[in-house]
């Protein structure tokens, strides 16, 4: 037992250490949501009029609406290119390494999934910290409350993308995950708009951002954000974190995607 | 007890064979050379020793300990030196085999002590805090060195450790690992590319298009095929000597 704790507090170690050492890449994950917050938001303040939704007791300005989307976004963006690095050959060399550990594989694709995602929630808090002095102030004991809620969607999307970058040969490079996976996911949720909007353009288009895992991820975080609880997406996402690390442990294997460049 | 045995291993990539049936064994305390041209299979066998690719024919065990039903005392026994780099180039000599040392499971107290004897015997001990990204080729292959013998492996692999090394740190690297053989009886397979980085008294191997077209110790395969092992390696890795 003792060996799985070093194993994986060393990981967790590891990824804190280049965290801290690869400043510029932290501060180029805080730039897309700030840009969001402080140009799309504010441009958008006028044009979307957010009426009483639940877990708002009142009416809100835009940006306090798009705030748990966008710490979202954090998560998804750094859950997707994690995971398609350990497939390909930016991280090839420290997948190697990580590998040639005698404790099982499944225990270490969990635990550099974990860590992953435990590093991602120091960004998350570092964009709510500055939204905090931008305005946008959910209550002091939500954003404790938000914590496993966002450590459960972080861990949700890395699964995600790993068992994706396992699956499809065309994630390759990033831009295709940005085109085939991220901007799907986050535009077709609740991220920038409620559903009821949605559903006033599109009922089709409503029922598809309804069954996105990302609005139940969203919606989870907004209602942790503002201490209420949402069991259907908490449910949803505890269920779909389960599936998704399953199919992703099961299907990792380097070898496929050494066949896939050979073939 | 056999250091390595590797029996009728073949592997293919599609319809691609990477591998066809190899088969040959370590003795304990040896330097062993894997040698063979680019593409003639080293590297497919060693994703196979590491585990990273799993076997689809034949059996591999380290130190008795089979690959495939008992890993995780199999990868207990083995040390790997990679062919590029696998350190974490912005963190310290020292971080980068801490990191190591728990992957392998080892206890705080265990891992200081050897730790410290690893970087002691690769003469790292000034540069324990310098970042990786700060050292020259033949330092940081010294690391891996460091790194791959932390969790006291019976068997050290090294892939192609001396690329991109001037001649004088692969001339050096080379020596260094001969003494860790010597003096320590870890068993090494070196794979190479490159005939002046083989002695006569090694055990060779000749790998030619996924084949194993030779094995035996070099100075006798030298004699057997040709007089000098320069002949004897382009004698057997000529096509038409893959049987």
């Amino acid at each position: 037992m003792n060996a799985y704790w070093q194993c994986f507090s060393g990981i967790v170690l590891r990824e804190w250490l280049r965290f801290v050492l690869q400043r510029t890449r932290f501060l180029s994950a805080l730039v897309r949501p700030l840009l969001w917050l402080l140009v799309f938001a504010a441009g958008f303040r006028a044009a979307l009029g957010i009426a009483i939704i639940e877990p708002y007791d009142t009416y809100i300005p835009y940006e306090v609406y798009i705030i748990p989307g966008l710490a979202c976004m954090i998560l998804l963006f750094n859950g997707m290119q994690g995971s398609l690095s350990m497939v390909y050959d930016r991280e090839m060399g420290s997948m190697r390494v990580l590998l040639t550990s005698p404790l099982p594989r499944t225990f270490l694709l969990c635990s550099k999934l974990l860590a992953t995602s435990l590093i991602s929630l120091l960004q998350v808090y570092a964009f709510l910290a500055i939204a905090w002095l931008y305005g946008v102030q959910p209550p002091a004991m939500g954003l404790l409350i938000a914590l496993p809620a966002l450590l459960l969607v972080a861990l949700m999307l890395s699964a995600l993308g790993l068992l994706l970058s396992n699956a499809i040969r065309q994630l390759e490079n990033f831009a295709g995950v940005m085109n085939f996976v991220i901007f799907p996911l986050f535009f077709l949720s609740s991220a920038l708009y409620p559903l009821w909007k949605m559903r006033e353009s599109s009922e089709w288009l409503y029922w598809l951002c309804a069954l996105n895992p990302f609005t139940h991820a969203v919606e989870l975080v907004r209602f942790a954000l503002y201490e209420r609880f949402n069991p259907l997406a908490l449910g949803v996402c505890m269920a779909l974190t389960l599936i998704f690390a399953l199919l992703a442990v099961l299907t990792f294997n380097p070898q496929h995607a050494a066949l896939r460049k050979a073939t | 007890m056999n250091a390595l045995d590797v029996s009728d291993v073949s592997f293919a990539y599609g319809a691609r064979e990477a591998l066809r049936q190899v088969s040959f064994s370590l003795v304990p305390g040896r330097f062993a050379a894997l040698l063979g041209p680019n593409g003639a299979g080293k590297s497919t066998l060693i994703a196979l020793l590491t585990r990273l690719y799993d076997l689809q024919r034949g059996e591999i065990q380290v130190g008795g300990c089979s690959l495939r039903k008992t890993p995780r005392a199999a990868l207990k026994q083995l040390g790997v030196v990679f062919q590029q780099s696998t350190l974490d180039l912005d963190l310290s000599v020292e971080q980068n085999l801490r990191y190591h040392a728990a992957l392998h499971g080892l206890s705080r107290r265990q891992t200081g002590v050897r730790v410290e004897a690893e970087l002691a015997r690769q003469a790292l001990t000034e540069r324990r805090r310098e970042r990786v990204r700060e050292l020259n080729g033949g330092h940081r292959r010294r690391v891996e060195i460091a790194r791959a013998l932390l969790h006291q492996p019976r068997l050290l692999l090294l892939d192609e450790a001396s690329v991109g090394l001037d001649p004088a740190s692969r001339l050096a690297l080379n020596q260094h690992i001969r003494s860790l053989c010597r003096e320590h009886g870890i068993s090494v397979l070196w794979t190479t590319h490159l005939l002046d980085e083989v002695q006569p008294s090694d055990d060779l191997l000749i790998l030619h298009q996924g084949r194993l077209v030779a094995s035996g110790q070099a100075d006798a395969l030298s004699l057997e095929h040709g007089g000098d092992l320069g002949s004897a390696f382009t004698r057997l890795t000529t096509s038409g000597a893959a049987r």
